[in-house]
């Protein structure tokens, strides 16, 4: 069942919707979904963003060390912007990549610089909040010599509306010896199709750790980050944590192409398929000796009207080096739901604690804070039949 | 209930079409621990798995009344609720579920003091650690007899328990199953246990009430489990073979 071409053009700009002046005018079951990603109060944050389709509605800094804007701002007031606008992300890759540098719905801009290293993370939120609207946002990161930094995004739809689109170009430039930990955090709609498209530029001892958590129904993701690990040391790592629903369309990969001497990467997925089409690609790349890659698929197949396929990919251009993957698909052991029955669990309790034990991934080098809002995240996804 | 705790009446199951049980019996009264000694395949295992409920096990014919409720065709956690508990000898790892999440899922309704039990038996330090993953013979035992604590059932189904298990932790393993039972209770003692063994070993360290001999899935013998153990050391199941005296219930 895979999903038909989808034109961003049979899409109404985001532009023309109305928005509302701040977060105090989105209703409190908006509010509430928001909340329950992580944009809430009480949590520390460094800095924060939100955009309300086509316009940005909060943009606040906490700290020194960091810059955020929205897009268009830094586009008019960062000197070398031009060092960094499309070098990760081709503007002609695509249909979508062309039609987000033909007409542009914002997005933001965040800079750490040199040495700085933020505590608590930088929170973001792109939310599209009117019917039939196709958001096309551009994010830049840039991670200075030396510096940290949290970036959260929890990227949501208004709980009522019907088909949208989500185009996502992001480009992260980690410098030497910096680290990004990138997470995202996501609840879609059934109508929502997601078309991130990210490149990353990851300097000599520089650090980039990927988590995407999508546990909640989608109509379609189709996501490919391209990670290009130019310095020595440089790393990076991606985790996708996935529920795959009745009727979504779910392909993501990962490439990482490792350029340097002791370059190293990690690709994990875990998927569970309780209907619809989960791809779950990933490549690593050898270009440089000395290198090391691992890549990991599983899924869990819940139901037999769903598609699972992993496709792992090692490419290498020399001998010394370390790349293996490993990949399975099953269904969940009789004998583990047994087991936990005669400890008095029902089968649907049961069930639903394989599933989340399944999708606890430990991620290195996420905090505990992240840790905890994704296993938040697991909980509040009830997973089970 | 007529002052047993858990009757079978002339059991017959089937796995995948073959015959595993046939036409066992018997009774185990309040407080009583009653052992099964039998060889690998002799059905042991499978009157356990049956009494506590696993679809895999077909029951033919039969009965099986726990608490005086005819409990034969109730699901595995409703027996579990019941009160009855199984420890497993091959337990399976749950990955990504800790040690700590399912020991108060168990004790969600019983509020069993879990960091009190797991300092007494030492197993403070797998709390955090993922259910039965990389755990060694004597450790997942301990797992095992820790979540039946804590679970608290008052029939204790116990699958080779001295199975794997290191010298250094058998006396402790020896311990946990003698509180289980409520071995230090010597009136009015309210828990049951059924044991199964291949070796019978495990006597060294737990009292039985009675013992029966398990062979081709009947019951070939019922006594005294220290001379039916001494008779299995001396002539090993051959005798018991030779014997051939089956009990008539």
């Amino acid at each position: 069942m895979l999903e038909k071409k989808l034109d961003p053009k049979a899409f109404r700009s985001a532009k023309e919707s109305q928005t509302p002046k701040d977060l105090s005018d989105l209703s409190s079951e908006e509010r509430e979904r928001l909340r329950l990603l992580g944009l809430d109060e009480r949590i520390p944050h460094e800095g924060e963003y939100v955009q309300v389709d086509a316009k940005p509605v909060l943009c606040k800094r906490q700290v020194e060390g960091l810059e955020i804007m929205p897009i268009t701002q830094a586009m008019k007031t960062f000197d070398r912007i031009g060092d960094y606008m499309w070098k990760a992300v081709s503007p002609t890759k695509d249909e979508f990549t062309k039609a987000t540098a033909e007409d542009l719905d914002d997005g933001y801009f965040i800079r750490v610089l040199p040495g700085y290293k933020l505590v608590y993370p930088v929170q973001t939120c792109l939310y599209i909040r009117s019917d039939n609207v196709a958001q096309k946002v551009h994010n830049i990161v840039i991670v200075e010599e030396g510096a940290q930094l949290n970036l959260v995004t929890s990227c949501s739809v208004h709980p009522h509306i019907g088909s949208a689109l989500h185009i996502g170009i992001s480009e992260f430039y980690v410098k030497r010896k910096g680290k990004l930990t990138f997470t995202m955090v996501h609840m879609w709609g059934e109508k929502t199709a997601v078309r991130p498209r990210t490149g990353i530029i990851v300097e000599e001892g520089g650090t980039y750790i990927s988590t995407y958590v999508s546990l909640f129904p989608v109509k379609s993701i189709q996501s490919a980050p391209v990670c290009r690990l130019l310095g020595p040391e440089a790393k990076a790592s991606f985790v996708s944590i996935i529920a795959n629903h009745k009727d979504s369309h779910i392909d993501l990969g990962g490439e990482v192409h490792l350029e340097a001497d002791d370059t190293r990467t990690e690709i994990i997925s875990r998927n569970v398929v309780y209907g619809g089409t989960n791809i779950a690609r990933g490549k690593i790349i050898a270009k440089a000796p000395k290198v090391k890659g691992h890549l990991e698929c599983q899924g869990l197949m819940l139901s037999d009207d769903g598609l699972m396929m992993a496709i792992p990919e090692l490419d290498s251009h020399y001998s010394d080096v370390e790349l293996t993957h490993e990949a399975a698909v099953g269904k969940i052991a009789r004998e583990e739901v047994e087991y936990l029955m005669a400890r008095g669990l029902t089968e649907d309790e049961a069930t639903s604690l394989i599933v989340k034990g399944f999708l606890s991934v430990k991620i290195e080098g996420l905090s505990p804070e992240l840790q905890r809002q994704i296993d938040k995240t697991l909980e509040l996804a009830k997973l089970g039949f | 209930m007529n002052g047993n705790l858990l009757e079978i009446r002339d059991l017959w199951v089937e796995v995948e079409g073959r015959e595993v049980l046939k036409g066992i019996s018997l009774s185990i009264p309040q407080g009583e621990t009653h052992i099964i000694f039998g060889r690998n395949g002799s059905g042991k295992t499978s009157l356990l798995m049956t009494i506590m409920g696993f679809p895999t096990y077909r029951i033919k014919h039969g009965q099986i009344i726990f608490k005086g409720e005819d409990i034969t065709h109730l699901p595995t956690h409703e027996r579990a609720k019941r009160g009855i508990g199984i420890m497993f000898q091959r337990p399976p790892t749950i990955k990504g579920v800790k040690v700590k999440e399912i020991l108060k899922l168990v004790s969600k309704e019983n509020g069993a003091k879990i960091e009190e039990l797991s300092r007494a038996f030492q197993f403070e330090q797998f709390l955090g650690r993922e259910l039965n993953k990389g755990f060694s013979g004597g450790e997942l035992k301990k797992s095992e007899l820790l979540q039946l604590l804590v679970q608290d059932p008052d029939l204790i189904l116990l699958d080779e328990p001295e199975s794997g298990v290191d010298l250094e932790n058998i006396h402790l393993i020896g311990q946990m199953i003698k509180k289980l039972l409520q071995k230090d209770v010597h009136r009015k003692r309210t828990k049951s246990g059924l044991i199964i063994t291949h070796t019978g070993f495990i006597l060294q360290y737990v009292t039985a009430d009675l013992g029966y001999v398990i062979m081709n899935g009947e019951i070939y013998c019922k006594g005294n489990p220290l001379e039916i153990f001494e008779g299995i050391q001396k002539f090993g199941y051959e005798g018991c073979q030779q014997c051939l005296k089956r009990c008539e219930f």
